[in-house]
């Protein structure tokens, strides 16, 4: 039985608990309108649907973990079992092909083989069902007869039922605690291993990229080293781009801020959103097939010879493009915080507009500018499909914008996208780039949340 | 009184104030300030410019992407020998039973019929499935005769739009010239699956793995998200724990999404191998990138509420929870779906992540369940982006077409929430 039938069962049983209960909490108050209860009927309800359907919640992901490898435990001490071959993929793929047949989602084996193994499946499988819904079953009524019977005219049921609420909100926020560790364990974890192969030393180091997932023996350590992919993912995404995004999106919005009338604020700064809203594959396409094939005829035509269609440059404008919007609302939201007084005191000294601007209000909001500055650096060493689509996977240590050059980015999707083991040092290296991307972007950000703190509270 | 007061003839001392050089000097301020000026009229110009250049680009490429090049072939299915009654040809074994029958050679034998030798070759190798479909849809066809539109192969397709070998270009210009070959809507893009050939290609697939793995990325990160915002921004205590609660939260929102497909595969796939490629899989990854972006926009909408709500709740003698489950959460939740509908429209856009868990399959047929192997419609974008066919580019653009129909109406109504709901209290 699938666990949706169980859990379809225990929101069943839940609901008839909450009848149950609601119906009794009302009859007290029929039975002696002087009796007050202390709590609405309602609440009695909800207390016993929760002791109902979080026990048999608990139980049906304890048993969708432990069903299927009891199933399995039973088909192999069946005498069809003694057919099978030894450890190994034929014996798991004969298994697998009798489980898709026995639960129907396959309509005959392959492999001759595993045609006596399908009985047996299907036994194991029926009694395992049955088993599941009946011990569903029970618990659900265990819990519902014991919420059933405290229910009396002076029991607390909206503390209770109040109390579980704030632990389910509790839980809630602490997906994200979760989350973090999750993110950082898995990464430490690979990343540990990776170097127990690969000192940190040549890593970080090391001026040659080259993982060959192919061979299987020692690692060779001279084929770890990242800075070529630390030099491509700060040429493109801090240097190319953030040439393209500052300068445009600065002027864009303190031409919006201080210049333009509302009506065509009203109408650009959506615009601009809808460029932030794109999603990357788009612009990847874009830069792939639009900019890197004209960036490259264009440097033909200029006579530089040796211009290939994966060109640094394309990616980083493209991203550029893509990030202009994003530091655009930055720049946005601090120069709006510099308090007017300011602007008006340069106004009274005689300056023009771009006086004041530049003079005063840049001067003013750069922290915050500063800080959007390095969120958008942060986004763009972090972005991925531009860099996977336009840029190469050719490791160059080149200060050539036409160059093809890689990024972290491309090299874990490369790394984790072919057929590998998961012992191997090219798969565990692409956990190493992982875990120094985001822990580059974290301080990145924490120190740009840290200064638009601060700077925030300078003028409040 | 310390104020000095310039007297007439202190001015006259500093001289004139228009002198020459101040009119150059001044003139040359006024300049400056033009080109300032233009300069900020140049880079909204630019970006606008790109915005129009990408959206413009894209559109004229995947109307393309909507057509495509049909070969006309009349079949009389009376004469053509097949056997078969309406019973049969409705059974599930209907399209086995055909391809038994050689009905690939049948339409091979009418496609050479109206076409000619050389033209007959040019019908993509999957156009029998159309026939058998269609026989199989209808099955009283078995006794008429209809004019068939199948797909040409995509050498024929390139010569049509004037491009490939000259052979094919002027094989094309025969066929079309006759009215056998021609540029056809192609209804079927939006309703097939992926294919090989750009010819059959469609999105169906992907837009139902898209289907699917929003529905999980929703029903994980929606209620997750909304209780923790409910949490921090109502009961919490304002100690160690919440601040760490806090800080992950801020931190996730701004973790590059590659990051969370090496949690996935970590961790999701390690827990269920037998999951690769999988909406389930695919959706959880989304929802927790996604939840943090909800939590951030949730605590926005319930600070908007005002305090004198919960004041007036709390003194008529409602509960903590009840002033919260009453009062607060209705009033903040046009303001949370926004945020919710924005958080979702990003990962339906999000590639990377669902590149590492191995949604990158080719998947010729549609997911018939949260487990089944899938693919999304962006990954499907990114996977014909390889494929240099220049039929597959038409097609490519095609499907981003459709992506960002969804993600305008996404915004729209997250929009049009935000302007129906929005209160000044």
């Amino acid at each position: 039985m699938s666990p949706i039938t169980l859990i379809l069962i225990a929101i069943g049983l839940g609901l008839a608990g909450w009848l149950a209960g609601r119906a009794k909490a009302w009859s007290f108050q029929k039975a002696d309108p002087e009796v007050r209860p202390v709590a609405r009927p309602t609440y009695h309800a909800w207390y016993v649907a929760i002791w109902i359907v979080v026990p048999v919640l608990a139980f049906v992901a304890i048993w969708s973990f432990l069903a299927p490898q009891l199933v399995m435990q039973s088909v192999l001490a069946s005498p069809a079992a003694a057919g099978l071959p030894e450890f190994g993929f034929e014996r798991e793929a004969w298994l697998g092909e009798a489980r898709a047949v026995a639960s129907g989602n396959a309509s005959a084996v392959f492999n001759s083989g595993a045609e006596s193994l399908i009985e047996p499946f299907r036994e194991a499988m029926s009694r395992y069902s049955l088993i599941g819904v009946i011990v569903t079953i029970f618990i659900g009524f265990a819990g519902g007869a014991f919420a059933f019977l405290r229910i009396r005219p002076d029991f607390r049921a909206r503390t209770r039922v109040e109390r579980t609420i704030m632990a389910v909100l509790l839980l809630a926020s602490l997906v994200a605690i979760l989350t973090t560790f999750g993110i950082f364990a898995s990464l430490v974890f690979e990343t540990v291993r990776f170097f127990g192969m690969v000192s940190p030393i040549d890593f970080f180091t090391g001026t040659f990229w080259g993982p060959d997932p192919m061979n299987a023996g020692e690692p060779d350590a001279a084929k770890y080293g990242a800075i070529p992919l630390f030099w491509g993912t700060l040429f493109i995404g801090a240097i190319i781009a953030m040439i393209v995004a500052i300068p445009l999106g600065l002027m864009s919005a303190i031409y919006l801020t201080q210049y333009a009338n509302p009506r065509l604020r009203a109408w650009v700064k959506p615009a601009l959103e809808i460029l932030a809203g794109v999603p990357t594959v788009v612009y990847g396409y874009f830069a792939a097939l639009t900019v890197a094939p004209a960036i490259r005829d264009a440097a033909v035509a200029l006579g530089i010879s040796g211009a290939s269609t994966e060109s640094a440059l394309a990616a980083g404008v493209v991203m550029g493009v893509m990030i202009i919007p994003f530091v655009s609302s930055m720049a946005d939201d601090s120069i709006a915080a510099v308090p007017s007084a300011m602007r008006d005191g340069s106004y009274a000294m005689g300056a023009t507009k771009s006086e004041t601007i530049k003079r005063v209000l840049f001067p003013a909001a750069l922290p915050g500018i500063v800080a959007g500055v390095m969120l958008a650096i942060s986004r763009a060493i972090g972005e991925t499909m531009i860099v996977v689509m336009a840029a190469s996977t050719a490791a160059n240590l080149s200060a050539n914008p036409l160059d093809r050059m890689t990024t972290v980015t491309v090299q874990i999707v490369k790394l984790l996208t072919g057929e590998q083991s998961t012992d191997h040092p090219t798969y565990l290296s692409a956990f190493a780039l992982g875990f120094t991307l985001f822990l580059v972007t974290l301080v990145l950000n924490i120190i740009a949340l840290r200064v638009v703190k601060r700077f925030r509270e300078a003028y409040d | 009184m310390t104020d000095t007061v310039i007297s007439p003839g202190a001015v006259e001392e500093l001289g004139p104030t228009r002198t020459p050089e101040f009119e150059k000097r001044l003139a040359k301020r006024y300049r400056k300030e033009r080109n300032f000026k233009r300069m900020g009229q140049g880079a909204i110009a630019f970006s606008v410019a790109v915005l129009v250049f990408l959206l413009g680009n894209m559109f004229i490429n995947g109307i393309g992407g909507f057509q495509r090049a049909e070969l006309a072939v009349p079949i009389d299915f009376a004469e053509s020998g097949i056997s078969g009654d309406e019973a049969s040809l409705s059974s599930p074994n209907a399209l086995q039973a055909l391809e038994m029958q050689g009905i690939g050679d049948i339409v091979d034998f009418y496609a050479e019929r109206e076409l000619g030798a050389e033209g007959a070759e040019q019908i993509s190798r999957e156009a029998w499935r159309d026939v058998a479909l269609a026989l199989t849809e209808d099955p009283s066809l078995i006794r008429q005769s209809k004019t068939f539109y199948l797909p040409a192969s995509s050498d024929l397709a390139s010569g049509l739009a004037g491009e490939g070998s000259p052979e094919m270009q002027t094989l094309a210009k025969e066929l079309s010239d006759a009215g056998k070959l021609a540029e056809n809507w192609d209804a079927g893009f939006l309703a097939r699956s992926d294919a090989t050939s750009p010819q059959s290609a469609g999105i169906w697939g992907a837009l139902k793995g898209s289907i699917l793995t929003m529905i999980v990325t929703f029903v994980l990160a929606f209620p997750i998200g909304v209780l923790a915002a409910l949490y921090l921004e109502e009961y919490a205590p304002k100690n160690r724990w919440t601040d760490l609660i806090e800080v992950s939260i801020n931190n996730l929102a701004a973790v590059p999404s590659i990051i969370f497909g090496l949690l996935g595969l970590a961790v999701f796939l390690w827990l269920f191998p037998n999951l690769r490629s999988a909406p389930l899989i695919g959706g959880m990854t989304l929802a927790l990138m996604t939840m943090p972006v909800i939590v951030i926009s949730g605590r926005n909408a319930i600070k908007a509420v005002p305090p004198s709500i919960r004041d007036g709740a709390l003194a008529v003698g409602a509960s903590p929870v009840q002033v919260v489950f009453h009062h607060v959460l209705p009033l903040a939740m046009p303001g949370m779906l926004t945020g919710t509908i924005i958080g979702m429209a990003r990962a339906l856009g999000e590639t990377a992540p669902l590149l590492l868990i191995g949604m990158r399959a080719f998947v010729a047929t549609p997911p018939d369940g949260f487990t089944s192997p899938s693919t999304v419609l962006p990954m499907q974008i990114f996977l014909w982006s390889d494929e240099i066919d220049r039929g597959f580019v038409e097609r490519t653009s095609a499907a981003i077409i459709v992506l960002l129909l969804f993600l305008l109406l996404m915004n729209g109504v997250a929009i049009y929430l935000r302007n129906k709901f929005e209160k000044s209290w």
